[in-house]
């Protein structure tokens, strides 16, 4: 079975709410809906304190290119527009709204008739796109249309849609292969006209037979899409590894997926893609996974984005006794939350509750320079000898290791058998040589 | 409910810790400690407790009165040190000499470094070759193995295999009695049968990777071939060179030491075809029988060379279209 050729973990899977029919969660009583969703810019408001608001009504502007648009989520009176706390730890505008009623744009078709046919052209549709506020659901929450539109120069080969699901605990990719397979099918045809390719490759970890079923099932009523199923590895969702694993092909250090000519968009944002061209939809609600070991009934939820994770905690059966720590999005890459108070981003994919047995990580003590780090890195690199250089400070030495190839993973953390904060560390190191390579292109210009 | 801990991904750890990886290290040495016991009896389990249990109570001291850090025995390496310089020491060592070794294995060739994972050369390596050079008559004559034998000090001795070879003697004993390990020598070095059992584990735990081991073994193969061919009357077969001395236990065991061996495969190539090419050269030109300590010694030092220069292959490490 195909997968990534380079390092690699492989965790308990702990997929507790694999399968778990996706339930609609109750309006909230408020939602604050952040304006910045992704590492863009926040985008600029359209609406005023005391405005009243539908559904689906625009409510932030995009702010250049690498910004997308936010929609509101509820109908009701906007009651402020202030700094809110989002999962990341940093304050970020948003618009608070109270809900009254649920009160949709006439525009937006609610009708379930699955529609099939698109007669849009390739730069309608990235326009939609653009004007649905869409991002990347599978949690870097870039800009969708910023990633379709094709640099000049570059041409687009394939098109690889990622429902790997690799983190473990998540579900809610799973569950919408499952449930909205015809509809992610023709968001996939959809998605393939707006970058003209012809080929499309879905890659499915082999944990999710029915779902690689179900999306092969709907793929044969089209042309061009082609189901894969993949080892079950983590970082497998990772872009670079799934361009791997699919086409064999190695997106170069410091280079894009377009320059192998490839784009990837998760199994989600292909369904946002369906219901913004399709239904005329924004993206204004998701799927997420409640789930923790010691959470009575994990399950999968359509949450609209702004809810509090307070009421999704409120209505999925509450916090369970023995937490320790609340993550928001997978055990893996997902962050930490200081409180409930977060609401639901777009990005936002799980809430995930780690017993207090969990949560306090083990006791630092010296490299014994066993080398796993370095074999299970899946870019290839040295992680105790990036942690090593960013404790000193030793930026030209961290540049030349490729310390910004990292991407995060945390598969050296995890396999460190003396607990060393290796990925803390990186990312710190991360950031001075990202700031380093900034002035030297201020300098050059 | 409790406090909330915030803290950077990752939120899950594989559970693997330092006492761990020893505890399947000292697992994978149980076969070849029994072929010990069987052939060495009463001798081989004196050397061998005093070992392990001087190697333990010197880091425990050391660690208390002269760094004074934290407790640092219950991460049990001082035990598979003790224990792998046991397994190279003749099983009819006097036991002041074994303390002397634990000292030195654990006070030099460790702690004076700063303990686990700051000592460039192998311990048990350091203290086996400090006592191979202060006391070579002690360490050079080994016990005849003889099953559940009580006679210790006073024990029979026997020349090694590789003494024999050196000095042309015909008494090599047979291809059986090598691989089992039916022939004098390090109490834990004899059965190469004992010593692959403990790889198979090492490699389905994954403590080690098959990398420096097999390089080791197939360098010294192919060399040690390379003269059999061209004369069989002086050198003697590879088979007979992988299954004597301490090649095995250095290979599997000793160089594959976390701390001092390379940390990327390429890396962990060299470092074996180094090992391999010196051990050969020592064996069969120098004027010692055995050379694999020596080897594993030299290739350590050029450890932080080769980590230095030789880099893992990237991901992306293609020209950029």
């Amino acid at each position: 079975m195909k997968t990534f050729k380079m390092g690699g973990i492989h965790p308990e899977e702990c997929k507790f709410s694999a399968g778990k029919k996706t339930e609609v969660i109750s309006l909230p009583k408020q939602v604050v809906i952040p304006l910045r969703h992704y590492s863009g810019k926040p985008s600029i408001p359209e609406v005023a304190k005391g405005d009243m608001v539908k559904v689906g009504q625009l409510i932030g502007r995009a702010d250049g290119f690498v910004s997308a648009n936010v929609h509101s989520s509820v109908s009701g009176k906007v009651v402020k527009i202030d700094n809110a706390l989002d999962a990341f730890g940093y304050k970020n505008p948003a618009v608070f709204i109270d809900v009254i009623g649920d009160d949709w744009l006439e525009t937006i078709d609610l009708t379930p008739k699955v529609k099939r046919t698109c007669d849009l052209e390739s730069s309608e549709i990235i326009k939609k796109i653009a004007e649905s506020g869409i991002v990347g659901l599978g949690g870097a929450t870039f800009p969708t249309h910023v990633k379709l539109s094709v640099p000049a120069g570059k041409k687009a080969e394939v098109l690889i849609i990622n429902g790997a699901e690799c983190e473990p605990y998540l579900t809610c990719d799973h569950q919408l292969m499952l449930e909205k397979g015809e509809e992610i099918v023709i968001g996939i045809t959809i998605l393939m006209k707006a970058i003209q390719v012809k080929r499309a490759l879905v890659g499915i970890e082999a944990n999710k037979p029915d779902a690689i079923l179900n999306i092969e099932k709907w793929a044969k009523t089209v042309e061009g899409v082609e189901v894969i199923p993949l080892k079950v590895k983590y970082p497998q969702g990772s872009e670079k590894q799934l361009i791997q694993a699919l086409t064999g092909r190695e997106v170069p250090s410091g280079g894009l997926p377009i320059d192998v000519g490839a784009i990837v968009q998760n199994v989600a944002t292909t369904f946002a893609v369906y219901e913004a061209v399709q239904k005329n939809k924004p993206l204004i609600e998701r799927v997420i996974t409640v789930t923790g070991k010691s959470v009575p009934e994990p399950g999968n939820y359509w949450v609209r984005v702004g809810t509090p994770l307070s009421h999704v905690v409120e209505k999925t059966g509450g916090i369970p006794e023995d937490t320790g720590k609340i993550v928001a999005g997978g055990p893996m890459m997902g962050r930490a939350l200081p409180n409930l108070e977060i609401s639901v981003a777009k990005g936002t994919a799980a809430v995930l509750f780690i017993p207090s047995s969990e949560s306090e990580r083990g006791k630092v003590q010296n490299c014994i320079r066993c080398a796993k780090c370095v074999f299970h890195c899946p870019m290839g690199l040295e992680p105790y000898l990036l942690m090593n250089r960013s404790e000193k400070n030793l930026l030209d030495e961290l540049e030349q290791n490729r310390v910004m190839d990292c991407i995060e993973c945390g598969s050296c953390s995890y396999v460190c058998p003396s607990n060393r904060p290796l990925v803390d560390y990186i990312r710190y190191g991360k950031s001075k040589v990202g700031e380093l390579i900034r002035s030297r292109k201020v300098q050059q210009l | 409910m409790n406090k909330l801990v915030v803290s950077p991904s990752p939120h899950v750890h594989s559970g693997n810790s330092i006492q761990k990886e020893m505890k399947s290290v000292l697992i994978a040495l149980i076969p070849a400690y029994l072929v010990a016991l069987y052939y060495f009896g009463v001798g081989a389990l004196i050397v061998s407790a005093t070992s392990v249990l001087s190697c333990v109570l010197f880091e425990y001291l050391i660690q208390k009165f002269i760094l004074k850090g934290e407790k640092t025995i219950t991460d049990c390496s001082a035990i598979v040190t003790g224990l792998l310089l046991a397994f190279n020491l003749p099983s009819n060592l006097p036991i002041w000499i074994v303390i002397i070794g634990a000292l030195v294995a654990i006070g030099v060739g460790k702690m004076s470094f700063g303990g686990l994972g700051n000592n460039p050369f192998n311990p048990a390596l350091v203290g086996r070759v400090f006592l191979l050079i202060s006391f070579p008559v002690q360490m050079t004559s080994w016990p005849r193995p003889i099953p559940f034998n009580l006679a210790y000090m006073d024990a029979e001795t026997s020349a090694t295999a590789l003494t024999a070879l050196k000095e042309h003697l015909e008494n090599i004993p047979s291809a059986l009695d090598m691989f089992i390990g039916n022939m004098g020598g390090s109490m834990g070095e004899v059965s190469t049968l004992a010593l692959l059992l403990g790889f198979a584990y090492l490699l389905y735990r994954r403590t080690i990777s098959w990398h420096i081991p097999i390089t080791i073994l197939f360098t010294v193969f192919v060399m040690t071939g390379i003269f059999y061919l061209v004369d069989p009357q002086t050198y003697a077969s590879p088979l007979v060179h992988l299954m004597t001395g301490g090649l095995m236990l250095g290979a599997i065991f000793m160089a594959t030491d976390f701390v001092t061996s390379p940390m990327t495969k390429r890396g962990m190539f060299v470092y074996g075809i180094g090992i391999g090419v010196i051990t050969v050269v020592i064996r069969l030109f120098g004027s010692y029988p055995e050379g694999v300590s020596f080897a594993i010694l030299i290739m350590n030092a050029f450890t932080p060379l080769i980590n230095t220069y030789i880099k893992p292959k990237r991901f992306g490490e293609v020209r950029k279209k």
